[in-house]
Formats: C-alpha cells, structure tokens, sequence
C-alpha cells in the first residue's frame, strides 16, 4: 500500500513552497489586504511560468497534463501562503466544469489561456442566501440571454469568464438547471465588487440583462455538473484548508516557543501546550482526510462524493480551529492588524462558505454514506 | 497513491489469509465481532482458555509475535506483515487482549535487558501464550507521574527484599509473570532511584486483589508486595536505572496501528439508522445528521491516519507522530458517541438490562465504560503533553521536585 504523495508529487510540493515563500510572502498578501491591487497579479503570471496554472488540464489543451495529485499537493502550498489570486476559482471551479463538460471547442478556447495566466474563470452559482440547491438557482436562460443576479461570485470583479448555473425548465427538477459559459467582456453583464470578510480574495454581483450565453454541456444536464464540480472543488480546496491550518499551527507554536510571560515561555504553560496539541489533532485527522479525497479525485473513484464531504468538513473545522487558536496563543497581539493571524482566520472562515456551509456538507456525507450502505 | 500490496506482501496476505481460514475458532467469530470495547466475554466458554489455545496454535504454527526474532518465539516478519496479519485476522484478533501487555511492552524489555539464556528460557512461552505476563508500574502514588512511585526494593546479600503496593495492573489475577518497577534509592531525585526486575507472580508474599471499577466490571487489579524476595539475576539495567529501562518498555507500546481504535462510530451509525424518533427515521432528523457527520469524519481521519502509517511501514520507513493522536480522538469520542445514544432514546436510555435497552445495552456498557479508556495507558491530559513536547517541540513542563531528594518530596497537598 502506498497511501501518500510519490516522491515526484512531493518533490512538486517542495518546489511550489519554496516558490510561494520567495512570490507571495505575507507583505505581497498584504497588498491585496489593503486594497492596493485587486489582486497579485505578477504571483498570477509567475504560477502560469511554473505550470501550475495548468497542472491538472492535459496537454493538448496547453496543460502540463499532469493530474488532480498534483494539483492537490500545489493546492495545499497555496493555502499555505494565502495566495491572493483567483487560483481556487479558476482551476478548481472553472477549468473542472469546462473539463468535465466542455466540447472541444470550448476546451481549445478556454483552458490553454487559463493555463498560461490569460484568461481568469469562476462559476457563478449562488443567488444570495443558502447553500447549494437547483431550486435556489433563478436566473434564468432563454434564446441564449441570461437575465437575474448572482451572488456572491468568487473573484467576480477580475474575471474574464464564467460558468453560470441557470433555469432553462420549470418542472421543479434538477433537469430544469442547465449550464452556461458567458463572456464577461462581451457586455450585458453588470459587475459590481462586494466587500466580503477575507480581503484577499475578492467577491462580486452580477447582474445579467440579456447577457449572451454559450451551452456548457447539455441542457438540464447542469446540476449533475455542478455536483461533479463542487465535489472535485471540496477536494482541492480542503488541501488549500490543510495547507492554511498547518501554518496556522506552525505561526502559534513558534510564537509560544518565543513569548515569555511569568519568567517562562508560554508554549510551556499546559493550558498552551494543549490548546496547540488539539490544533495539532484537527490538522492531522484533516489531512488525512484529505488524502483519501486526493485518491478518490485522483482515480476517480466511486467513493469520491463521501470522500469529498469528508475531507471538505474535516478541512473546514481543522482551519477554522487553528485559526482562531492561533489568535488566541497570540494574545492581544493577535488581535492587531499588524500581526498575520486575521489574514488566516479571515480566509479560514471565507473558505468555509464558498462551496456551500458545513451544514451542506454534513448534509451531503450522510446523504451519501447511506447510500453506501444501501448499496 | 494507491491502497494496492506490493507482490511479496501480497504472497503473505494470502498465505495469512488461508491459515486464518483453516485453523481460526469460527465458532466465537460473531461473537468477536460484536465486542465493540472493554473485556471480551463469550457465552458458554471460557474466554481466557480459548485465547491461550488460539495464541499456543498460532506459535505452534509460526504466526505468534511476528516481529519477534524466531529463537524467542517469534516469526522475524517486518513491521508491515505484522500489519497485514492484524488485518487477516479480524475479529480473532481480539482474543489477544490478554496478551498485549507481554507481548507489547515485557517482552520487548527483557529482549533489550535480559540475559541470553533468560531470553530462551522465558519469551517462547509468552510468545505462545503459555505464559501471561503483566506490568507493574503505576502506584497509588504514582500514576501519571509514575517515578513517583514508592515499592521499595532493598537489597539482602543476592536477593532484593520488596515491600509496597501497585495499582491498575492489567491481568494480574492470570499472569504468571511481571516486570516490577521499584525504588531502591530514596534519597536521590525521584528518576534517579529506580530499578527494575521481573519475577514470578506466584512467589510468596504477592497478593492479588481486582479493583472494582465504576463500570461495575474488574480488570484491573490492586498487587500488594510483602517481603517478596527476588534474586538480584532477574534484575533488568542496572541498578537505579530503573527509569532508563522502563522508557523502553514504554516506547514499545505502539502497538495499535493497523489494529484501529474503537470509536463507536459504526454502531452510532447503524443506530441511527434503524431509530424511529417521534418525527421520523432518525437518521433522516437534521440534528441528528449533523451529529453523526462530525463523528463520522474523525472515524475517518483516524482510518486514513492509520492507513499513512502502515504506508510507511510498507515502505520501511518509521511512522511519523501522527499515530500518537489515535488514542487521545477515539478515547472522548467514544464517551460523547455513548452519551449520545443514551440521549437518542430519552427516558429508557437509561435502561440498561439487555432486554429492554436498545441494542442490548451495548451504549449503556459503552457509556459505563468510557472514563477509563480516557485514563488508561496515559490520560488525554498526559496524551496532549506528549503531543506538544514530543510533536510540536514545546517545552517540558516545569518539575519542582526534579532535582529533590525523594525522600524531601511532600506527600500531600492540603495539610
């Protein structure tokens, strides 16, 4: 048995990290932060260099043809750095949905220009409150316009195009989504930046008014797209989870390590030591949790919708955990806006929603650990 | 990423799997199954007489403590057929619970302290079970701070006199063996006065008495010494080495990987399933899933934690720490899983009769149970300081009587 990265994959690892620690140091994250740029813009063409932008797209379509491991592991580097860049957008939600249904066309024209830094994707699913749900879905498409609202999009405002979810059919079936790609440049579409809790990565409105659509796929076929998409996401994302609380992790140990308070380092404090020894815990069963998505995703298994739900909650309460933890090994002084502790704790909780709350997900698990069962 | 065996560990899983299948005691299978924590008990035969037969069949056949070197019992396997054959043998595994102290810590300690011909003489029958050995370590005055014990050994021309008392000894009513931790300096700092021996649990002046518990059950046991005599050969590491050594025997005790810890979750699970709540199917309540999603993940992290550890283990490498975090998740888990269940079924989850509790009062037994999986083999408080020191690299905790004269230690707290 060999349920690990291969020594390639890891060697990958290495390399992204040593990458992002020389491009994206916590002062490049901080440009974004402080609304200097929208986003990181030479991190963007630098990661294209690098041939992450494409690791996961094949080759013919101007990727590296490499695979979701890959991806996964780059995935988790990202996290790590909090990259402000629409990476998650573009390669988990974007390219995925153009990968699993794009025509040839549509993959020739869209994933060689999101392999080499051209074109920025997202996928525009929510309509405000609530978690993913066809009934949610009411922009609608008819003689190829899209009319309605979408919020929140993930880096909506930097976006060249997007996959949107809309309503071509009326029956109160999921048949009744169908899916589209729609230009952004191309007019019709209003967009208007929102302000959302982690300011590194941004959120926008749209506001469709008879913006032209092209079929992504098949009609009324969208929502089990969507399920596909979102589940292969939850797996990304939760390496990028993994990859945020580790460092999270790491930021309160060394700061226990080198604060002293009462004569003594506070890391030596038992009400310390086990606070961190629990962040420890979450991270540990979350990446563990996630190597079984990675494999599910990677050989496109059977168990990839459980697996999925499993990695993305665990993920998703390991991040959130240390990040707050974090603050609180840090004191007062994590609480500044100078300290990076918010930067990981706004992401941490950002992150959680963006592909539906944990409720959706505990939701879905079972869901689908029932069906295992009946099976 | 792959969950496939390599050809040699396939071979092996194979040739395990076929002489499971030809020689296991069938007959209890289901009843091992079903065990889900604490004492294994089996209807209508003797628990302990058909574990001893299983271990002694599996020695006479090679397949007893495989990691052991085969002149002491053992079959030389690497850590990875270890593994595989823990996987292989399932349920029938559990029949080893008596003799995972002397095969998971004893042995191992006199492998490393005793004498060649002692080696010879005693590991082949603990390997086969023949012979059970326990541990004596913890006292009542010394528990998680196990150095802080106070059975004195004294020495008389070639033989020690020992007098003193300990507690929580696994076993100790059936074993005919055990290695003893005394102090036989008390007027150095705690670690410094220590040494260890092994003896026959059937010499004179050793008196068993089972504890109790809060469960109602008994599986531990209070071993009174009055001048017991040991000969100074059954000495393990020098004189007050005693701590030395018994680090040792300590760092032997991973021994659940690849076993899985019990968790509760699958019972939860098939609970819920099969409940009618007032409104519903359980299962089909929100609450009650979103419980149950929470539990599930941390079943599942451990799963794959434990699968990247027997992966490096495959690969020859040393598991990291991560294992070390299994008993610490499954052991509150299990006791908010139990609490749980309890709760599920309002006023009669309190019953715990088997026939009128819900599956036959196997929460109830799980609840009952539970503190003590969170105290024993180290407590979760002493399970996050390893954790913090041992993972994370934090600092030690502050020891005020560290470098006290034994004797100068105060014995109590409020006067």
């Amino acid at each position: 048995m060999n349920f690990d990265f291969s020594d390639e994959q890891k060697q990958m690892r290495d390399e992204a990290r040593k990458f992002l620690s020389e491009q994206c140091p916590p002062k490049a994250v901080r440009e974004v932060l402080d609304g200097k740029a929208p986003y990181d813009k030479s991190l963007w063409k630098g990661l294209a260099e690098m041939g992450f932008l494409g690791v996961a797209i094949p080759e013919q379509f101007g990727g590296a043809g490499a695979g979701h491991l890959e991806l996964c592991v780059i995935a988790e580097e990202m996290g790590r750095a909090l990259a402000p860049v629409p990476f998650s957008s573009t390669v988990y939600l974007a390219a995925e949905a153009i990968l699993i249904a794009g025509s040839d066309a549509q993959k020739q024209k869209w994933l060689p220009k999101i392999a080499s830094g051209d074109a920025i994707g997202t996928l525009a699913l929510f309509e405000g409150k609530g978690n993913p749900s066809p009934k949610a879905v009411k922009v609608t498409a008819n003689g190829g316009v899209l009319n309605g609202v979408k919020k929140p999009v993930p880096d909506g405002a930097i976006a060249d195009f997007a996959v949107v979810a809309a309503r071509t059919g009326s029956s109160g079936r999921e048949s009744d989504i169908s899916l589209f790609i729609v230009d952004l440049k191309a007019g019709g579409v209003e967009v208007k930046s929102l302000t959302n809790i982690d300011l590194t990565r941004g959120q926008a409105e749209f506001t469709f008014k008879d913006a032209k659509a092209e079929p992504l796929g098949a009609a009324g076929e969208g929502w089990g797209v969507i399920t596909q998409v979102l589940d292969r996401a939850a797996v990304l994302t939760a390496f990028e989870q993994v990859g945020g609380a580790d460092r999270a992790l790491e930021m309160g140990r060394d700061y226990a390590l080198d604060r002293i308070a009462f004569g003594r380092p506070i890391g030596s404090f038992q009400a310390v030591k086990h606070m961190l020894a629990d962040m420890y815990v979450s991270a540990t069963l979350a990446r563990s949790n996630c190597y079984y998505g990675a494999w599910a995703l990677s050989t496109n298994a059977g168990e990839l919708p459980e697996a999925a739900a499993a990695a993305r909650i665990s993920a998703t309460q390991a991040f959130q955990h240390c990040a707050k933890n974090n603050i609180q090994v840090h004191g007062g002084m994590g609480f500044t806006w100078e300290f990076d502790c918010h930067m990981y704790y706004r992401r941490a909780n950002a992150v959680a929603l963006g592909l539906g709350s944990l409720s959706y997900w505990e939701d879905a698990l079972i869901d689908r650990m029932r069906k295992k069962n009946a099976a | 990423m792959n969950f496939d065996d390599t050809p040699q560990e396939a071979a092996f899983r194979a040739e395990a799997k076929a002489w499971i299948a030809a020689n296991a005691p069938k007959q209890y299978e289901d009843e091992l199954r079903k065990a889900s924590l604490g004492r294994v008990a089996l209807k209508g035969a003797n628990i302990l007489e058909v574990a001893k037969a299983w271990q002694k069949k599996k020695a006479d056949a090679g397949w007893a403590c495989l990691h052991w070197p085969k002149e002491y019992g053992g079959r030389g396997s690497s850590p990875i057929e270890r593994v595989i054959w823990q996987q292989e043998e399932g349920p029938f595994g559990r029949l080893s619970s008596m003799f995972i102290i002397g095969h998971g810590m004893c042995g191992p300690t006199m492998m490393a302290f005793a004498g060649e011909e002692q080696k010879r003489k005693y590991l082949p029958p603990l390997a086969s079970g023949e012979k059970v050995w326990c541990q004596l370590f913890s006292e009542p005055a010394g528990g998680s701070d196990v150095a802080g014990l106070r059975t004195r050994a004294e020495k008389h021309g070639d033989e020690w006199v020992i007098n003193g008392q300990k507690i929580w000894t696994s076993g100790a009513h059936y074993s005919d063996y055990g290695i003893l931790l005394t102090r036989t300096d008390p007027t150095v700092a705690k670690h410094k006065g220590l040494t260890m021996f092994f003896l026959d649990m059937k010499s004179p002046g050793v008196e068993v008495r089972p504890i109790k518990q809060a469960s109602g059950a008994s599986d531990f046991n209070e071993v009174y010494f009055t001048e017991v005599r040991i000969p100074d050969s059954q000495r393990l590491g020098n004189v007050n080495d005693g701590w030395n050594v018994s680090l040792t025997t300590l760092m032997n005790e991973r021994m659940s990987i690849g076993a899985g810890v019990a968790t509760g979750f699958p019972e939860l699970f098939d609970f819920c399933n099969s409940l009618m709540l007032e409104d519903g199917p359980a299962i089909e309540n929100r609450a009650v899933r979103s419980r149950l999603a929470n539990w599930a993940v941390k079943a599942s992290g451990l799963k794959y934690t434990s699968m990247r550890a027997i992966s490096a283990l495959s690969k020859g490498e040393r598991p990291g720490p991560e294992n070390s975090i299994g008993k610490l998740v499954a052991g509150s888990m299990i006791q908010d899983v139990a609490t749980y269940a309890l709760d599920l079924q309002g006023a009669a989850g309190a019953l715990s009769g088997p026939e009128d509790a819900e599956v036959a009062g196997k929460f109830q037994a799980m609840l009952l149970r539970a503190p003590g999986t969170r105290v024993e083999g180290g407590t979760d408080e002493i399970m996050r300081n390893i954790i913090a020191e041992r993972v994370l690299g934090l600092p030690g905790d502050i020891r005020v009587d560290k470098d006290v004269p034994f004797n100068k230690i105060p014995t109590k707290g409020r006067a």
